[in-house]
């Protein structure tokens, strides 16, 4: 079963169990525009809640994108090399932006489900 | 200067809204950054014809006994020929303080024959600027001229290659005007100035225009489905795919015309004799040199390398800055301008960049990335 949870910052974390999915919510994307880069880190590294773990960039400006948990990357969406702007078209899905192993599942209990998120941008 | 607190509505406030227009405070005015999003009005710009509200830059009208006159006084503090502007022609020049440093980028205007009262003289300045500009012209020269700046007109700019085609079902101004020429319009009753020039590289006219009746033009423009609203975004990554200087960035009032390679901005005979302030300054660079140079650059990659970024040499040392850099969205690479050591300046140079403590390589590329596509002779 997944649990899709939101930061404040705009990360989501798309996990089952300790694997999650992470990267930046359509209302992140839309607010950044037209995605032209995205640096992503080296499997294996591990962050802790708040680090910095990407840089989204669009044509006006680099925004940082921060750990929404602990967790270790495990895979790199290595479409977005060459297609940055799956990140506009499919936040949700196809431009995921890293997989990685939970530290601490209990996290995820402290962001935001679907309906808080919602009133949260509102 | 007076500064408000609260960011000015141009006349297309509402029309920017209703259009969708993402608004933000820029140089003290509210301003669409995009409307369907940068790319998309970046290349329709390129393609079709994009409309742009560059209302918030200075408008000033000079004036003097006749346009001779004037044009001579002006300058004293205008380092462009100006004394051989034909009526209705139009040239880019700079304010220059006594170093030599660029207080401002503008363009002066002769109105056509007939336009306008003997000895007048239109100015348009950056808007962040205009304030400075008029205290600086009026301290100079306001024993000789009149100047004054009109916050009641609008200005709108109509860019791209269809921007032609697109003006002539409503005036003829297109098949008059070639560019960097001016003339007065009327569009569907609507009294205009319409010059042929802009700043995104393509061709394209800036329409000055009563504020009172400048959504109605604005409205008039968008009846022809080829004309889309363009915001700040595009504008500045068209301008720099351009390899056009933004004032503030690319170039400031420690830079001088010399380094920032305009030395178009200032008149042939003039780079010799002088006669406007800045002069010394600027003369004795033109001979001995300059230090640092704006150049092109193109990275590898992706990534885009930004303003502020530092461009390093082999041992990780600082030797020159960029200035403005973003993934130029036609280009399709990132593209970058910069100071760099003037020995550093020849078209292929490998340039180093820091972005995020990251070194990245690129080359010196000739500017403009893009290439300019102005009507260097009446029609459409």
């Amino acid at each position: 079963m997944n649990k899709i949870v939101y930061t404040e910052d705009h990360e989501y974390i798309n996990a089952q169990g300790t694997t999650a999915t992470i990267g930046i919510s359509n209302y992140a994307q839309e607010q950044l525009g037209d995605i032209v880069y995205v640096e992503l880190p080296a499997v294996g590294t591990s962050f802790k809640k708040g680090d910095e773990i990407a840089v989204v960039e669009s044509v006006k400006a680099a925004s940082e994108i921060y750990a929404p948990a602990d967790f270790t990357v495990t895979e790199i969406n290595p479409a977005l090399e060459a297609d940055p702007a799956q990140v506009n078209s499919d936040a949700m899905g196809a431009g995921w932006l890293m997989k990685g192993t939970l530290e601490n599942a209990s996290q995820l209990e402290e962001l935001m489900d679907e309906t808080a998120y919602a009133t949260h941008i509102a | 200067m007076i500064e408000t607190a609260s960011p000015q509505k141009t006349a297309l406030f509402d029309l920017h809204v209703a259009q969708g227009g993402r608004m933000v405070d820029f140089a003290g005015y509210e301003l669409p950054v995009q409307f369907s999003g940068i790319v998309a009005e970046h290349e329709h710009t390129r393609t079709q014809a994009s409309l742009f509200d560059v209302s918030h830059m200075g408008q000033i009208t000079v004036s003097g006994d006749d346009d001779l006159t004037t044009l001579s006084a002006l300058e004293a503090i205008f380092p462009g020929n100006l004394k051989n502007l034909k009526p209705g022609g139009m040239r880019y020049t700079v304010l220059l303080n006594e170093n030599g440093g660029i207080e401002d980028d503008l363009i002066v205007t002769r109105p056509a024959d007939g336009q306008a009262a003997k000895g007048t003289i239109f100015i348009v300045v950056n808007a962040a600027r205009k304030h400075h500009d008029l205290a600086v012209m009026q301290l100079e020269l306001g024993g000789q001229l009149s100047f004054e700046l009109h916050e009641e007109k609008s200005l709108l700019a109509l860019q791209g290659p269809m921007a032609a085609t697109v003006l002539s079902n409503l005036c003829d101004a297109p098949l008059k005007l070639s560019f960097m020429q001016s003339m007065p319009a009327n569009i569907k009753g609507i009294a205009c100035q319409v010059s042929r020039c802009g700043y995104t590289g393509e061709d394209g006219f800036e329409l000055s225009v009563a504020s009172g009746t400048a959504a109605k033009l604005a409205q008039v423009l968008y009846e022809d489905e080829r004309v889309q609203p363009a915001g700040l975004g595009a504008r500045d990554s068209l301008r720099l795919e351009a390899g056009l200087c933004l004032y503030g960035h690319d170039m400031n009032d420690e830079i001088d015309p010399v380094s920032a390679n305009i030395l178009f901005a200032i008149g042939k005979q003039r780079r010799t004799d002088g006669g406007f302030v800045g002069d010394d300054a600027i003369l004795s660079l033109i001979k001995q040199g300059v230090k640092n140079t704006r150049v092109g650059i193109v990275f590898e990659g992706r990534m885009p390398v930004r303003e502020g970024a530092q461009i390093i040499n082999n041992e990780g040392k600082q030797i020159g800055t960029i200035t403005s850099g973003t993934f130029g969205p036609t280009f399709g690479a990132p593209i970058a301008m910069g100071y760099v050591p003037a020995a550093m300046a020849d078209i292929g140079t490998p340039i180093s960049a820091l972005v995020r403590g990251k070194s990245v390589t690129g080359r010196v590329t000739q500017l403009p990335f893009v290439p300019q596509n102005y009507a260097r002779k009446p029609g459409i």
